[in-house]
């Protein structure tokens, strides 16, 4: 009967759909696992953790490249989120409907498409050849930058605008500018959501290096935390110095192939980054879960 | 304190209309008078062009793209469609309350000085008193007195929607619609608001009220006018609104057949 | 006892009729509303140009980007002298050898082919478990869907693409050589890294296009004595399919860009794929180990630039794509 063909169907499909999603858990879980137990004799080493890495050599530490991801992605942030939040800001209160628009929407659409090596070759082009600035850290934190605003100005817009329009409203009818209204009205209100996004466009970029290779560059110089001469090469917060961040170097001993311990310094830098970025996502959750808490208790 | 002032028209529209996305016409040729010191009321149907007028008054439709407002809007004698028209400074002496309570997501207090804030007034003490004249014109001040810093939200709904007035009252304006102030309202919290009206037109404030509600315009009112379909159709003392209808359209909605 | 009105005097409105329009006995304007007045349109002002100016310096350096990669592309047809169909359908890639007559031989039909191949395979390898995972989080077990599935596909994202190209190059590799011989590398052992890359971004856009499907449709469906599965397949697929259409385009848009994980397990050999499980290459692959060693400005390093410029306008490509399906969705509901 057609009845019980269709039930059968349904019964398989359900229990396919099931194993599928199944599955899907189980892969995760699998890879994070692998990951982190691989990596893990490394991982909670301290002298990896502050080493310095071995070219040939094994036994060789991510000191300076743990330090570079976190100075690049410090800096990345100072520069992407005031950019995007003005960019943001102008799309939800301002922008009028005309082609100057479409263009603006357009141009973030395109940079949300494209390839992260071609964003790092514009870099690479533009900062390292044309300014004349080398591979440094400036100029890796632009071409991250250039990655990040896509991400914060959708974060962001779609954070001031589920604050609701009343709240606008109020602000306008009480003789604000839209000025005045955002940034002491919706703000803070959306204030919650916007954090939350930023910390998680803080994993996106902790783990990026396609962008990195041919701007921040691929090689380490050894950090001198008492030097204070921002003009020398040892000084870690000389951002004109290359810096080779934990992505990278995963991939570069790779891809050069020679140190003998390969497979354990790999294994070790992907679990530091893999545990950085889930603990990036935690505290994200974390703060988004304090926020809707303290909203319901109102 | 009592001003025994002459009332005299404080804002008045000639022939004016609204149009949305530049075609679909929402209102249509609204000629009115509102004067200070009294509580005027706008009844119809919904969906008739009354809050769309009134938010014509303090220019909120200016906030949406693409929609038109034609005729003349005369605030002190002054027309303030031109373009040169302070929207800000109008927007003080205008001030405007919703349907439902939107209070900031703050303190009370904050909620009632951020906008003299922003407007200028600075100095714990000037606001302070800013603060509490504000409450007490609003008759929230004693419920609220001991808690002016903690958070608006958890006000009652009729609290929240006083704090709103208050809001607005701090700015000292001479006019302020109210846009069905009570229509999230219980009929307790309903009747405290209308107190609330009185009393402000009693200080000399012009009170304009979109309401859906025509026993609340028969009690609370000394005017009221009649929208129907975009168009206003009659206006006149609310004694006589309710007791003689001229119109059959009024008539029809005051007995229930439209409406 | 002052009034309401002295504290705050309100400005006269501007350019106002004074003799008819004495409100109350004001102490005058204080300096401070007025200083308020004119500030408040500077106000606004100063907001606009700011947050316009972060707006026009974004679209600048996009302007920026495509134009400068343009450039550089574009030099190895118009000043190196190479034609564009050899480029384009050249099956040798090694620049730094000449041919007869004396070009380099640059030739990008091998990453071409290379890069449509892992993109179009692995998202045929996802395509199932994407939708299903969609029709599983939507339709069968909404609760568990986002309180595990969901979170799983955030956390999925978020892991490094560099990452997945070691575990591409520490355990999918070796079980590829284990079964299929050869080296492991190759357009199979790209296309499974890519699937696991690109599967929560296509489960999440299925996911909610497959939401978007009205329930009027299924409750209608259910009326007329439809089960589950037949509902899914007849109804809400049907419904969602432009979306899941869009779905699977964004999926390939990333696979196509994807660099590093491609490369850790392509193989890298410059020759036209021929089978799943021998070294080839992408144009990412080639573009990420390439541009550092050759000198700017000569012909290979221009060659490199071309890749880029297909690189990007296969972006545009897609972007454009998903727009036509977009505008044909909206005219089958509007």
């Amino acid at each position: 009967m057609a009845e019980q063909r269709a039930r059968t169907q349904d019964r398989i499909a359900t229990a396919v759909l099931t194993a599928i999603a199944v599955l899907t858990c189980l892969l995760l879980v699998a890879i994070i696992a692998k990951i982190i137990i691989s990596g893990a004799s490394k991982a909670f080493d301290l002298s990896f953790l502050t080493g310095k890495p071995q070219q040939f050599k094994e036994g060789g530490g991510i000191g300076p490249e743990l330090f570079n991801s976190f100075y690049l992605l410090l800096l990345t942030l100072l520069i992407s989120t005031p950019l995007s939040l003005g960019a943001a800001i102008f799309l939800v209160e301002y922008a009028p409907d005309n082609t100057f628009t479409r263009l603006v929407k357009t141009a973030i659409e395109v940079l949300s498409s494209l390839p992260s090596i071609v964003v790092g070759l514009f870099g690479f082009l533009l900062f390292v050849l044309s300014f004349g600035w080398g591979f440094s850290i400036i100029s890796g934190a632009l071409a991250l930058t250039m990655f990040n605003i896509p991400i914060l100005v959708r974060v962001i817009q779609q954070a001031l605008e589920a604050v609701s329009a009343e709240q606008r409203d109020a602000g306008l009818a009480l003789g604000l500018t839209r000025w005045e209204t955002t940034v002491h009205i919706l703000l803070p209100a959306a204030l919650p959501a916007i954090v939350t996004g930023v910390i998680l466009s803080a994993g996106r970029v902790f783990g990026e290096a396609a962008a990195l290779i041919y701007t921040a560059g691929q090689s380490a110089p050894a950090l001198d935390f008492l030097n204070f001469d921002v003009t020398s090469l040892s000084c870690p917060w000389n951002i004109w110095r290359p810096a080779e961040t934990l992505a990278v170097h995963i991939w570069k001993i790779n891809s050069e192939g020679v140190v003998p311990d390969l497979t354990m310094v790999s294994d070790g830098t992907a679990a530091v980054l893999l545990i950085c970025i889930l603990a990036f996502n935690l505290i994200a959750r974390l703060i988004s879960r304090r926020a809707s808490r303290k909203l319901a208790a109102e | 304190m009592k001003e025994t002032t002459i009332p005299r028209t404080l804002i008045s529209t000639e022939s004016v209309g609204v149009l949305y996305d530049e075609r679909e016409r929402a209102l249509g040729d609204v000629t009115l008078e509102f004067a200070s010191g009294t509580v005027s009321a706008l009844i119809g149907p919904s969906g008739c062009g009354k809050s769309t007028y009134l938010r014509c008054l303090n220019l909120m439709n200016r906030e949406i793209p693409h929609c038109l407002i034609e005729g003349r809007i005369l605030y002190h004698g002054r027309d303030i469609t031109k373009p040169e028209q302070d929207l800000f400074a109008l927007r003080r002496s205008i001030g405007m309350v919703f349907p439902r309570p939107n209070p900031f997501r703050m303190s009370i207090y904050e909620n009632i000085a951020l906008a003299p804030r922003r407007h200028g007034i600075r100095g714990k003490i000037a606001l302070d008193e800013l603060v509490e004249r504000s409450l007490t014109a609003a008759a929230l001040f004693d419920e609220v007195k001991d808690k002016l810093h903690t958070s608006a939200y958890a006000l009652s709904g009729g609290q929240q929607q006083r704090l709103c007035i208050a809001r607005t009252l701090a700015l000292d304006p001479d006019v302020v619609l109210m846009d069905e102030p009570c229509s999230a309202l219980d009929p307790i919290a309903t009747l405290a608001i209308e107190e609330t009206m009185r009393s402000m037109a009693a200080r000399g404030i012009c009170v304009i009220v979109v309401t859906h509600n025509m026993e609340q315009a028969a009690r609370a009112s000394d005017r009221t006018a009649f929208f129907y379909l975009g168009q206003m159709v009659e206006e006149g003392p609310t004694e006589r609104i309710f007791s003689d209808p001229h119109e059959e359209r009024l008539q029809d909605y005051l007995t229930g057949r439209i409406g | 006892m002052p009034s309401l009105s002295t504290v705050l005097s309100p400005p006269e409105p501007a350019g106002a009729d004074t003799a008819g329009s004495s409100r109350r006995t004001s102490s005058g304007p204080s300096l401070s509303h007025r200083r308020g007045r004119m500030t408040k349109q500077h106000i606004e002002r100063a907001g606009k140009c700011i947050t316009g100016l972060c707006v026009v310096l974004t679209t600048l350096l996009v302007a920026a980007l495509i134009f400068m990669v343009a450039q550089h592309g574009l030099a190895t047809f118009i000043t190196d002298g190479i034609s564009l169909p050899s480029f384009l359908l050249g099956t040798t890639w090694n620049p730094h050898q000449t041919d007869a007559s004396g070009a380099p031989l640059v030739g990008a039909l091998p990453m071409i082919l290379g890069s449509f191949a892992v993109t179009l395979l692995s998202c045929l390898l996802v395509l199932p478990f994407a939708i299903g995972l969609a029709i599983f989080i939507v339709e069968i077990a909404p609760g568990f869907g986002r309180k595990v599935l969901q979170p799983a596909l955030e956390l999925l994202v978020g892991i490094p693409s560099v990452v997945f190209g070691l575990l591409g190059l520490t355990i999918v590799v070796p079980w590829v050589r284990s079964w299929a011989g050869g080296t492991g590398y190759g357009i199979f052992s790209g296309s499974l890294v890519l699937a696991v890359m690109v599967l929560p971004t296509v489960t999440t856009l299925a996911t909610d296009a497959i939401a978007a499907v009205p329930d009027t449709y299924r409750e209608g469906s259910y009326g007329l004595g439809c089960m589950r599965w037949q509902t899914i397949r007849h109804v809400v697929l049907k419904s969602a399919a432009p979306g899941i259409m869009t779905a699977i385009i964004l999926g390939m848009t990333r696979a196509f860009g994807e660099a590093l994980a491609v490369q850790m397990v392509i193989g890298n050999a410059a020759a036209i794929p021929t089978a799943l499980f021998t070294p080839t290459a992408t144009l990412t692959s080639v573009l990420t180990m390439g541009m550092g060693n050759e000198a700017t400005g000569t012909v290979q390093s221009d060659a490199l630039w071309s890749l880029a410029l297909i690189l990007m306008a296969m972006s545009l490509v897609f972007i454009l794509i998903v727009h036509l399906i977009g505008k044909k969705g909206a005219k089958i509901d509007g």
